[in-house]
C-alpha cells in the first residue's frame, strides 16, 4: 500500500521550510506552493511530521502532480514533487475551497 | 485633576480604534478559517491587520504572527526556539534587564536542563554587546535582550548584539514591547530574528500582541492545534483585537514622530522639575531612553508610599516592576544597575502618552515635592541613612 519512495541528490526550485508545523500543514502548504509554480517545477518540502509520508505521495496521485520521492535526515524528511497539469485540487480531502479567495489564509 | 502617568502600564484605548473593533464585536462574528463569506470577511479583517502591523515593524506580512499579550510573544520566542534548536545546543543568553515574561521562561528552561547566563547591565541599565560576546559558547543558541526597558526607559544597542548573535551563527529575540509605537522600531535594521510586541502599548487593546519571526527561523508553536497563524499559533483569533492592534499601527506609524516629540517635551518639564528636590536621583539612561519615560529614586522614603500619596491626588504613577509594588521587594533591575537595596525601594516612575498635557506636569509639580517633604518628616530615615545596614546615602558609582 505503500508509494513512498525514496530518492537522493533532487535540485528543486523552489524549497520549503515547515520542520516543526503540525498536520494539516504540510498539505497546506504543499497546496499554497504548488498553485506558485509553474509546470514541470519541483518543489522540495522540508517537514518532520511523518504523516506526510503517507499523505503527500496520495495528495499528489489525486491532484495529478509528480510525487518524485522523499529523502531523510536525522531530524526531518525532504519531499520532491513535481508540478504537472492544472487540475484544480483541494488541500485537505473532504474540504473544498473556493479559488483566490482564499489565496493567502494560511499564513 | 486626574493625571493617568503609567502610559508603560498600558494606554486608553483610541476612539478610532474602538470604532474598528466595533463591528467584530457583533455582527462580524464570523470564524476566519470559515468558507463562507462571514468567515471570509473576518480572516480579510485579520489579514488587514497583519499588514499594518508588519507595516509598522518593516517586516514582511508571513512574518507577523498574532498572540494574546506580548508576554505570549515572550514565551512563545524563548520555549519555541529553545525547544526547536535544543540538538544544536542548550545554552540561552538573556539579561537582568527583561521582563518576567522572558526572565521566568528561561528560568523554567534551566528546570529542562537549558543553561542559562544572566548578562548584568552597567549603572544606566545598558547592556553592553562585549558583555553578550563574552557570554557566548559553542552551545549558544539563543540571545534575548529587551529593547527598551519599561523600568528605567533605557534603550539597549540590539542593532550592535544582533551583529554580533549573527557573526556566531546565534538566533536574536527582542523584547519590543515597551518600544514599538513609541520610537521608530524597524526589524531589517535591529537585524533580529525575532522581536515581541503588544497592542496596548501604542493605544490599541488589550489581549492583542504579536511575534516577528524572521523568514526561515525554525520554531515550535506554543499551542498546537489548527492552522491559525499559519500553524504557528493555535486558537481561533481574537479578532477584534487583532483589527484594533491594526488600525492602532497605522496610526502610530503615521503620528509617531509628533507623538515622541509631545511626550518628550512633558517628560522634560516633569524631570526639570523633580531634579531641583534634593537626595533625587534619574535612573536609567540620561539621553538614550524611551521620550516619554522619566524614573527616579527618592531617597529616604518608599515609592509605594508616594505611589499611594499621588494617587490620593489624582496622579496615577508606577513604583517600578510587579516585585516593587506587589510583593514590596526592591526591584531586581534597579539591584542589578548597582543601585543599593534601600536606594531602589525610593522608585517611582512617570511615563507619558498622547494624551497627556503639560498643565497636568505642571499640576504634578505642585504636589509631588510636598508629597516628598510630607513622607520624608514621617520617614525613620529623615536625616539621612546612618543606622541602615547599608550605610551612606548615594547611589553607587559602577
Amino acid at each position: 500500500m505503500s508509494k513512498i519512495k525514496f530518492v537522493e541528490n533532487i535540485k528543486p526550485d523552489v524549497t520549503t521550510d515547515i520542520v516543526y508545523m503540525m498536520c494539516p500543514m504540510h498539505l497546506l502548504k504543499l497546496d499554497e506552493m504548488m498553485r506558485e509554480l509553474e509546470e514541470g517545477q519541483i518543489l522540495e518540502l522540508l517537514t518532520d511530521y511523518d504523516g506526510a509520508l503517507e499523505d503527500i505521495p496520495e495528495w499528489c496521485e489525486k491532484t495529478g502532480n509528480e510525487f518524485l520521492g522523499v529523502d531523510e535526515t536525522p531530524d526531518y524528511f525532504k519531499f520532491y514533487i513535481r508540478k504537472r497539469g492544472d487540475k484544480k485540487f483541494c488541500p485537505v480531502p473532504g474540504q473544498s475551497k473556493t479559488e483566490d479567495k482564499n489565496k493567502g489564509d494560511k499564513e | 485633576m486626574e493625571c493617568y502617568f503609567d502610559n508603560v502600564a498600558t494606554n486608553p484605548l483610541r476612539e478610532e480604534v474602538y470604532e474598528a473593533m466595533l463591528p467584530y464585536l457583533k455582527e462580524e462574528f464570523g470564524n476566519p478559517l470559515s468558507v463562507y463569506p462571514l468567515g471570509i470577511r473576518a480572516r480579510e479583517a485579520i489579514e488587514k491587520a497583519r499588514e499594518q502591523v508588519a507595516t509598522l515593524v518593516n517586516a514582511k506580512t508571513t512574518e507577523i504572527v498574532f498572540t494574546s499579550s506580548g508576554a505570549e510573544a515572550n514565551n512563545f520566542a524563548l520555549r519555541g526556539i529553545a525547544f526547536a534548536h535544543q540538538y544544536t545546543g542548550k545554552h540561552i543568553i538573556v539579561t537582568r534587564m527583561e521582563h518576567h515574561s522572558v526572565l521566568n521562561s528561561a528560568r523554567f528552561l534551566e528546570k529542562l536542563g537549558f543553561t542559562v547566563t544572566y548578562v548584568t547591565p552597567d549603572k544606566h541599565g545598558v547592556i553592553h554587546p562585549e558583555d553578550i560576546k563574552k557570554a557566548i559558547t559553542d552551545e549558544t543558541i539563543l540571545i534575548s535582550v529587551i529593547h527598551a526597558s519599561p523600568e528605567v526607559g533605557t534603550i539597549e544597542p540590539i542593532k550592535e548584539i544582533a551583529q554580533i548573535a549573527k557573526e556566531h551563527n546565534i538566533i536574536m529575540h527582542t523584547d519590543a514591547v515597551a518600544s514599538v509605537g513609541n520610537i521608530p522600531v524597524d526589524v531589517k535594521d535591529l537585524g533580529v530574528d525575532l522581536l515581541s510586541m503588544a497592542a496596548h502599548q501604542f493605544n490599541g487593546p488589550k489581549g492583542a500582541g504579536a511575534i516577528y519571526i524572521k523568514e526561515g527561523t525554525r520554531i515550535i508553536p506554543l499551542i498546537f492545534g489548527g492552522i491559525q497563524e499559519g500553524g504557528r499559533r493555535a486558537g481561533t483569533e481574537n479578532v477584534p483585537a487583532i483589527v484594533g492592534m491594526g488600525v492602532a499601527a497605522e496610526l502610530v506609524k503615521k503620528e509617531l514622530p509628533e507623538k515622541m516629540e509631545h511626550v518628550r517635551k512633558l517628560r522634560d518639564r516633569l524631570v526639570e522639575g523633580v531634579m531641583k528636590i534634593e537626595n533625587v536621583h534619574f535612573t536609567g539612561h540620561p539621553e538614550n531612553r524611551l521620550p516619554g519615560h522619566a524614573s527616579f529614586c527618592v531617597e529616604f522614603i518608599e515609592g509605594e508610599g508616594m505611589l499611594l500619596m499621588l494617587a490620593a491626588k489624582g496622579i496615577y504613577v508606577a513604583s517600578g516592576s510587579a516585585c516593587t509594588s506587589k510583593a514590596l521587594k526592591a526591584s531586581p533591575v534597579l539591584l542589578s544597575m548597582g543601585i543599593p537595596s534601600h536606594v531602589a525601594h525610593g522608585s517611582i516612575v512617570f511615563t507619558f502618552g498622547r494624551e497627556n498635557t503639560m498643565e497636568q506636569v505642571e499640576y504634578a509639580l505642585e504636589e509631588f515635592p510636598q508629597i516628598i517633604k510630607r513622607l520624608r518628616e514621617l520617614s525613620p530615615y529623615a536625616k539621612g541613612w546612618e543606622g541602615t545596614e547599608e550605610g551612606g546615602s548615594c547611589i553607587q558609582k559602577k
